[in-house]
């Protein structure tokens, strides 16, 4: 690419300024649609996710499920161990694997828990509840526990628990309060009410009662093990892959939240396609639009290349200068078309604080720098084809001698 | 070929079409000329004057018979080493001007160079000034043709015509869309130009008037020169 060839490039362009804003606009407007539709169904993706997967965990690890023992070789009868229904399934050694899973890449959070079935008991109501005992600080790093209280606090003392507030309106429960719980070991105790929570999830905020880790194991009567290992993972639906080197490395059974919900996780990825094809067209529209452009420019200036090339100019310089006017017009207006839509999706709130109605468009995922590097790389391509067709163009019929 | 011949073509023909449709409109033309020399190339519309002048431009190539220039046989380079020798060796005026609408004087002058050499250089603006001054046009030089009368922009023509020192100018009608006074302009530049810088010229006119201004007649009738 000549020096020579800049020059004549850009002052064509300059020497047009209408013409050339007209085009740069076009492809202004389809970059800004590009980073538009990128946004919108990112952020789609994301809410959805928020909302569906956002207070679960990604991947739960626990004993895997063994086949009964064989106990006699296989003959008229065949004798083996029947699975022990009153022993609770439990991760016994469970403090080695958990540095392993803090390693392993896309972790961000992980809480060992006790689980369990008990019901409530307050005066003559009762209710079954799951319980879900926690370690200190590990409150709210699968579902946002402080986040979801309305009332109370997130606090929890050996005594202290925390209820759905679905669950304390069907027994009229308030915080302060003290319910007697006793879990499926035959065990019973007092507990008092510290807050109460809306997670949003309807057998969550009926059922689930969260409390101290040590207070689970006194009550399910597990003095060392626990029951499962619930892992956030980013992004989420990188859960199966990771959930995959977890059963490897820990020996555990990891399951993703794919596997039990995979017409959501098929749904998101059938958006995904949908918005690649929709971004896909909007290149080929800027592609389409700068290639006509760029031929009825060479139509209506063949006097010019005609000359140029009878005084010498090579096929290389009138390539160059053709392809050269193309991409530029392509990275200005990639740019502009970039910088546009950022500064409209500038107000916008972000996906976490999109309320009922509103479009969630998450400025990050946008693909700002993509679209630039795409449609600069797809306005060159496109000026290849009618910048061949200038420099074939016969001097002689063109200045029409 | 003798040493002062700087072109010379014989049994040069051309003809448009092929087979029964084709038509012959170079039929065995014997020509040269040489260093220095300037000359009328006449003849009525259909003669073959524009045809001859693209070939001998390089622009075009004969269908058959010989063409030789500068010692190199025209009739068996490449398109692109015909490109080179037109760009070393040969300057253009037209009866249009052709100059790019988007560049001043100075830079269309320099353009046969530059797109040559890739880029414009000191030297080369240096040398169209050198030419603007002598066709009149030093106080033209930023301004694009548009603003330019007819014959200062024919003048800008052959002051780009002269930018790499050509061995020969071929002007195909180079007065023809100017009036009187500034046809005289035109053609007392050219005589100027050709005695000064010893550069050939072959200028095709259909003008008597411009014809006697040139030391050689040469008449062309039907696809053959009648008088050379």
């Amino acid at each position: 690419m000549s020096r020579y060839a800049v020059k004549l490039a850009t002052r064509h362009l300059l020497a047009h300024p209408g013409q050339t804003a007209l085009l740069m606009a076009g492809v202004a407007l389809g970059v800004s649609v590009f980073i538009f539709m990128s946004a919108l169904i990112g952020g789609l993706a994301t809410l959805l996710t928020l909302r569906t997967v956002g207070s679960i965990p990604h991947i739960v690890l626990e004993m895997p499920d063994r086949d009964p023992a064989i106990l006699a070789a296989p003959g008229r009868a065949q004798v083996v161990l029947q699975k022990d229904l009153s022993r609770r399934d439990q991760i016994t050694i469970w403090q080695p694997a958990i540095p392993i899973v803090e390693k392993t890449a896309g972790v961000t959070a992980i809480s060992p828990q006790i689980r369990g079935s008990a019901f409530v008991e307050r005066g003559q109501a009762v209710a079954p509840v799951g319980i879900i005992g926690v370690l200190p600080g590990k409150l709210s790093v699968i579902a946002d526990i402080d986040a979801a209280i309305t009332a109370g606090s997130s606090s929890l003392p050996a005594d202290g628990i925390l209820i759905g507030s679905r669950l304390a309106r069907d027994l009229g429960l308030r915080v302060g309060q003290v319910v007697r719980l006793s879990s499926d070991r035959g065990r019973s105790r007092s507990f008092r009410i510290g807050g109460i929570f809306t997670l949003g999830i309807a057998s969550a905020d009926r059922q689930a009662i969260y409390m101290n880790f040590t207070a689970a194991r006194a009550l399910f009567d597990l003095p060392t093990g626990i029951s499962r290992i619930e892992i956030k993972v980013q992004p989420a639906t990188a859960a199966p892959a990771i959930a995959e080197r977890l059963r490897r490395s820990t020996g555990l059974k990891a399951t993703a939240w794919t596997e039990d919900n995979s017409q959501l996780f098929e749904g998101l990825d059938a958006q995904a396609r949908t918005g690649a094809i929709i971004k896909a067209f909007s290149l080929v529209t800027i592609v389409v639009g700068i290639a006509s452009a760029m031929l009825l420019s060479i139509v209506r200036r063949q006097s010019e290349i005609g000359i140029m090339r009878a005084m010498g100019a090579s096929k290389r310089l009138v390539i160059s200068i053709f392809v050269l006017e193309g991409t530029l017009i392509g990275l200005v207006g990639a740019v502009v078309g970039a910088l546009a839509a950022w500064l409209a999706l500038l107000p916008l709130p972000p996906v976490t604080a999109v309320r009922s109605g509103g479009l969630p468009i998450d400025r990050a995922q946008g693909d700002f720098l993509l679209a630039i590097a795409l449609t600069t790389l797809a306005a060159m391509l496109a000026s290849i084809l009618p910048a061949r067709n200038a420099a074939r163009i016969d001097p002689v019929e063109a200045i029409g001698q | 070929m003798s040493a002062g011949t700087i072109f010379s073509v014989s049994a040069l023909t051309k003809a448009f079409g092929e087979g029964e449709a084709a038509a012959l409109v170079l039929k065995g033309i014997d020509l040269a000329m040489n260093a220095g020399e300037m000359a009328a190339l006449l003849g009525p519309s259909g003669s073959g004057k524009s045809t001859l002048l693209t070939i001998l431009g390089t622009l075009m190539r004969a269908s058959g018979g010989e063409h030789e220039m500068l010692g190199t046989d025209l009739m068996k380079a490449s398109d692109a080493q015909r490109t080179a020798f037109r760009s070393r060796y040969l300057g253009f005026v037209f009866q249009f001007h052709h100059l790019l609408p988007d560049l001043s004087a100075l830079e269309n002058v320099m353009m046969p160079a530059a797109a040559a050499a890739g880029r414009e250089t000191r030297s080369m603006r240096m040398r169209a000034m050198e030419l603007l001054d002598a066709v009149g046009l030093a106080d033209r030089r930023d301004y694009r043709p548009s603003a330019m009368s007819g014959g200062q922009r024919q003048r800008a023509a052959v002051a780009r015509a002269l930018i790499n020192n050509p061995v020969l100018v071929l002007a195909d009608e180079p007065t023809g869309n100017l009036d009187r006074q500034s046809a005289d302009q035109v053609m007392d530049l050219i005589r100027s130009i050709n005695q000064a810088m010893a550069t050939s010229f072959l200028i095709s006119t259909h003008d008597e008037h411009i014809a006697a201004q040139c030391p050689r007649r040469i008449e062309l009738l039907d696809g053959r020169i009648v008088r050379s």
